[in-house]
């Protein structure tokens, strides 16, 4: 009977046994009867005006059922691929994307014919006879060259590049504000294009029935009722006639968030054959096609005070959107109304520029703009303490926000917060003071130790249709059916989807708790639009914040009910029968007691209060009245072989508040990833697109520098707790954090290391060559380095003295 | 990605490899680690007609000292090499630089002769081969390391030539090899091997050409009692690097001078 609290209870994933020994259920795993195999033949080149498309060929060759282009689908996919407003809902350009290219390619690996048949190597050879014939037109790759008048257009036709160019702030509604400054610093700040790189890549099986005319779609997804929405409709198709399954999902980190061209393509040419059809993405593919992320420059200048008082910030972000407009690529323009991060400001003037390129098209990836506003507002943080001498840590404590709720400069409400609090947890568990002494010690000998902070916030659990509404164009709340069955056992069917996030243990115990009924006693059911409510999906760091709370509010419900019931069995007033850890009785009478599970049965029977249906379940669509805005404080120290310009990272703290925690392994977990993300874009990924040919550079796993656990330091973590207001579970997301957080503490720290070279801002990825280039030019009094503002003279970190005073002057 | 379509037979020895080799004609490969001949025909960079797995000819298993010289059959696994007694004594360096050699699914499956075989510049026993003179024999005649490796992914093996041993003169001296890459199981970005033989140093060069390089002007340096700095300068003599996307040519040249000083003066 007695339940122990699972809130808070640190359990293994439940669904790890199975995942980790090779017992998942991907759609990779997933056959049909008489099932074929597509294979998608992508446009080589950037952009090319396509002359003809030879299938003859590819139709005859062994096991080929039929080859099909851009004509074969008119009249089947009647629909393009959408677009959201996502904080941009006023867009100059936004082509229209067909899931298969019709006269022009635009990117290399946009889909221009696709095979199918019996298998998957007949499709893959087949693919390879298709004979297309191009024009080559010139590809646009360089977002700057691309704004220019006259520059050659993505599209056809298109009178210039510009995807949109928003101004949330104009530069003079914060004159004021700016002339108060004293010390001024500027940087162009880059954040280069990533692949969001799942272990699984996309993969999709659709199934056309011809009797019941409806649709069945296996796909590797975070947003199974999205895909249904567009697909569906793109197809002529209602609701009611497309079951979208996202079964086991091998990670997504954003980029499998929107309905994609083989999603469509699959199922139009499952109607065309009458054959359930089966595409495997391929890693190459994965490279080339699914979208990217990142892919962003900042024009940043802010005016501060002599004694480090930040007063106003002016920034433009010059966005990289790719050939069409991302389905959520614009979400990462919030990059601009978080750019001023955990500190208060005068003014921040703000604007965002989305210009189409002859690329794949970037799209949100783990943090989406959150990372992006956190790097270029503790990297300039960091500049600023440089020109006024100032410890980097006693910066941030003269300008962190500190009164909760707090409004910031875009009108955003941070929900609660204690910046302090955790960075002087991280500055603790770091040893801060012995290592700036280290770092003296080490610097006397010719040595480049570098400590760098990256004091985060983020905005997360999308969130409340207030906002979302007018921002992103829909009300993304989240929804939960919870039943109770006869016997007491429990189905939690949600409408977000883990795909590793452990949403199977996290919401079991949430709910253990709630309905009082023993952890294992409840299924989770996600990614079946067949039997889930409707729901937005998972991403944002929303599924606890919002889908959680939309649980718990069920299991409310439910126990509401059985209370009515509890009351009228025992034969008491309803407000005298208390509730404690699944059982009910009246109050004062402990000894005589009935169970949720017995209630339950009771609610299957007869005699019910009148009035009553029977049965014991509730549905939730909860609309949360904030976002969430957890925050923390990293610590990253590394040192810099000023021989060879590689990077050792020797120690990682983080201290991260997410709010109340329902799993502190999970969180943990979620955390060591993000960091490992996070630190892979600071030292080592980058996507390459060759400027003058339009081609990708990094089409391997080879060349693109994803780093494994060997690469990755320790990482000495903490907590602090500080509940979210703004749900009854008092909690925050975390599934971000870490990736939002670390690549601002690791290049400050290298900036950091360097800084006795005059070296005062580093481009990510900070890989050897790159550094030891810049060192190899400040070392040889060259110019060139990274920044126009670079300065050869040896001045540390903090100004003139390369000697620390531990209390920063205070 | 899915290879094009290739026949595939299995050899038991070297004979039957070589017949079968023959019967395939010139567009057949031999498959042994596998390694570096899978990725590139998962990407159909390659596309043999045939592959003739050695994998079970046991004859080419081996590791022996005779005689001065430690013979390697080139079906000795990596992870054999690195563990072998008989190797850390004859030529710990060649040990050592096994472990270096990608990752642990690598090194239990990549083999001696097929990195030879390969012959990728980024590898890390050509350099091993070439700086120490070690010769290649093969099911036809014997190759001297240095005339073996002749570009870019292209070395002096006729189509239906086999490697089947390399022969290292045992050397027990001071010896170490310095590997600058990104990513543990990575090939070298550049690497520097030092070896102190009877009659002076040895040093080697990975992935700075389009073959290994022999540092003969840094042997020559520390010959004539140059410091191991001094002599390192001269790593980059005549090396002309291509550029990729990791290092520049530049980079590379420093680099070389770098890891080689480093490589002097860390071997133990």
């Amino acid at each position: 009977m007695a339940v122990t609290q699972m809130i808070g209870a640190r359990i293994q994933r439940r669904e790890d046994p199975r995942l980790i020994t090779g017992h998942g259920r991907y759609v990779d795993d997933m056959t049909r009867p008489q099932m074929a195999y597509m294979a998608v033949v992508r446009s080589p080149l950037p952009h090319a005006k396509i002359n003809s498309i030879e299938v003859t060929e590819a139709a005859k060759a062994a096991g080929v059922i039929g080859v099909y282009t851009a004509r074969d689908f008119q009249g089947v996919i009647q629909g393009t691929i959408p677009v959201s407003n996502s904080f941009v809902p006023d867009k100059k350009q936004v082509p229209e994307q067909f899931p298969i290219a019709k006269g022009e390619v635009v990117y290399q690996g946009e889909p221009v014919a696709v095979v199918i048949a019996e298998e998957r190597y007949q499709a893959g050879d087949a693919a390879l006879l298709v004979e297309v014939d191009y024009d080559p037109l010139p590809a646009v790759t360089d977002l700057e060259k691309a704004l220019q008048p006259g520059s050659p257009t993505v599209h056809s036709g298109a009178a210039d590049n510009i995807g949109w160019d928003m101004t949330y702030a104009a530069e003079d509604s914060i004159a004021e504000a700016w002339g108060e400054g004293e010390v001024f610093v500027k940087e162009r700040i880059l954040q280069q294009r990533l692949f969001p790189i799942p272990m699984e890549t996309r993969a999709v099986v659709a199934e056309w029935d011809n009797f019941d005319n409806r649709l069945t779609l296996w796909t590797s997804t975070q947003v199974p009722h999205f895909i249904r929405l567009f697909v569906g409709t793109a197809m002529g198709l209602t609701e009611s006639q497309v079951r979208v399954i996202g079964p086991d999902v091998g990670g997504g980190f954003g980029a499998k968030l929107r309905p994609y061209p083989e999603e469509y393509l699959a199922a139009a040419t499952s109607k065309l054959t009458g054959r359930p059809v089966k595409w495997i993405e391929t890693r190459s593919e994965n490279l080339l096609a699914t979208t990217h992320g990142r892919g962003q420059i900042f024009d940043v200048e802010v005016a501060a005070k002599r004694d480090g008082t930040l007063v106003a910030m002016k920034v433009t972000q010059i966005l990289d959107i790719g050939a069409y407009q991302g389905v959520f690529g614009a979400f990462q323009a919030v990059a601009c109304l978080l750019a001023g991060g955990a500190y208060q400001w005068k003014g921040i003037a703000a604007r965002s520029i989305g210009v189409l390129t002859n690329k794949t098209s970037t799209d949100p990836y783990r943090g989406a703009g959150r990372p992006e506003a956190t790097h270029l507002v503790e990297r300039m943080v960091d500049l600023v303490a440089g020109e006024i001498g100032m410890d980097p840590v006693e910066v941030r404590r003269k300008n962190f926000v500190r009164e909760f709720p707090h409004t910031n400069n875009f009108g955003l409400t941070f929900d609660s917060g204690d910046y302090e609090k955790s960075l002087d947890r991280a500055l603790g568990l770091a040893g801060y003071e012995e290592l700036r002494r280290r770092q003296a010690e080490l610097r006397s000998q010719g040595r480049y130790l570098g400590i760098g902070l990256s004091t985060w916030i983020e905005i997360c659990g999308l969130g409340p249709s207030a906002a979302t509404a007018p921002a992103a164009g829909v009300a993304l709340v989240e929804s939960a059916t919870v039943r109770v069955h006869p016997t007491g056992s429990v189905s939690i069917n949600v409408g977000t989807h883990s795909h590793g996030q452990g949403h199977d243990t996290t919401f079991a115990q949430l709910a253990a708790d709630a309905l009082g009924v023993p952890y294992d006693a409840i299924a989770i059911n996600h990614g079946d639009t067949g039997d889930t409510p409707f729901g937005y999906g998972t991403y944002g760091s929303r599924s606890l914040a919002v889908g959680g709370m939309a649980i718990r509010k069920s299991c409310h419900k439910v126990v509401d009910k059985a209370r009515k019931l509890a009351a009228h069995i025992f034969e008491a007033a309803e407000e005298d029968v208390a509730f404690e850890q699944g059982d009910f009785y009246v109050k004062g009478s402990p000894d005589k007691r009935k169970s949720i599970g017995e209630l339950a049965f009771a609610a299957h029977g007869a005699g019910l209060p009148e009035g009553m249906e029977q049965g014991l379940e509730a549905v939730t669509y909860f609309d949360p009245p904030n976002f969430v805005w957890p925050f923390g404080a990293h610590i990253c120290v590394v040192e810099v072989d000023p021989d060879t310009g590689a990077v050792d990272l020797q120690k990682y703290v983080a201290v991260d508040d997410c709010g109340n925690v329902i799993n502190p392994m999970i969180v943990d977990g979620q955390i060591h990833g993000g960091i490992a993300q996070g630190i892979a874009q600071a030292l080592f990924e980058e996507v390459i697109y060759d400027e003058e040919s339009g081609q990708l550079k990094t089409g391997t796993l080879v060349d693109y520098m994803v780093p494994s656990a060997s690469e990755m330091p320790d990482y000495e973590m903490d907590r602090t707790v500080t509940p979210s207001p703004t749900n009854e579970l008092g909690v925050k997301g975390i599934g971000e954090a870490g990736t939002i957080a670390a690549s601002a503490a690791v290049i400050n720290a290298v900036c950091d290391a360097l800084s006795p070279l005059g070296v005062k801002h580093v481009d990510m990825p900070a890989n050897p060559d790159r550094l030891w280039k810049l060192i190899h030019q400040q070392r040889t009094g060259g110019n060139g380095a990274s920044s126009p503002e670079a300065t050869s003279d040896a001045r540390g970190a903090f100004g003139a003295t390369q000697e620390y005073r531990p209390d920063g002057g205070r | 990605m899915i290879p094009a379509a290739f026949e595939y037979a299995r050899a038991t020895s070297v004979d039957e490899a070589s017949k079968l080799l023959q019967q395939y004609g010139e567009d057949a490969k031999v498959l042994a680690g596998g390694h570096s001949l899978i990725p590139l025909m998962r990407l159909r960079l390659s596309q043999p007609s045939a592959l003739v797995d050695i994998n079970p000819v046991k004859e080419l298993n081996y590791i022996v000292r005779e005689n001065g010289k430690l013979r390697i059959g080139a079906m000795t696994r990596h992870v054999q090499i690195h563990s072998s007694r008989e190797v850390r004594e004859a030529l710990p360096l060649l040990a050592e630089m096994a472990f270096e050699v990608g990752d642990n699914q690598v090194r239990n499956l990549g083999t001696m002769g097929g990195v030879i075989a390969h012959g990728d510049t980024a590898g890390d026993y050509p350099t091993l081969a070439v700086m120490l003179d070690a010769e290649i024999v093969t099911n036809k005649r014997r190759h001297m390391a240095s005339e073996f490796f002749k570009d870019v992914l292209t070395t002096a093996l006729e189509p239906d030539e086999i490697v089947c041993e390399v022969v290292f003169p045992v050397a027990g001296g001071r010896h170490k090899y310095v590997k600058f890459r990104r990513r543990l199981f990575d090939w070298a970005i550049v690497a520097a091997a030092a070896q102190e033989m009877d009659r002076g140093w040895r040093i080697g060069l990975t992935n700075v050409g389009t073959t290994p390089v022999r540092a003969v002007a840094v042997e020559q340096a520390l010959g004539q009692g140059a410091s191991p700095q001094q002599a390192a300068e001269q790593a980059d003599q005549g090396l002309h690097p291509s550029g990729d996307i990791r290092a520049t040519p530049e980079y590379k040249k420093h680099l070389a001078r770098v890891l080689t000083r480093r490589a002097i003066e860390q071997a133990a």
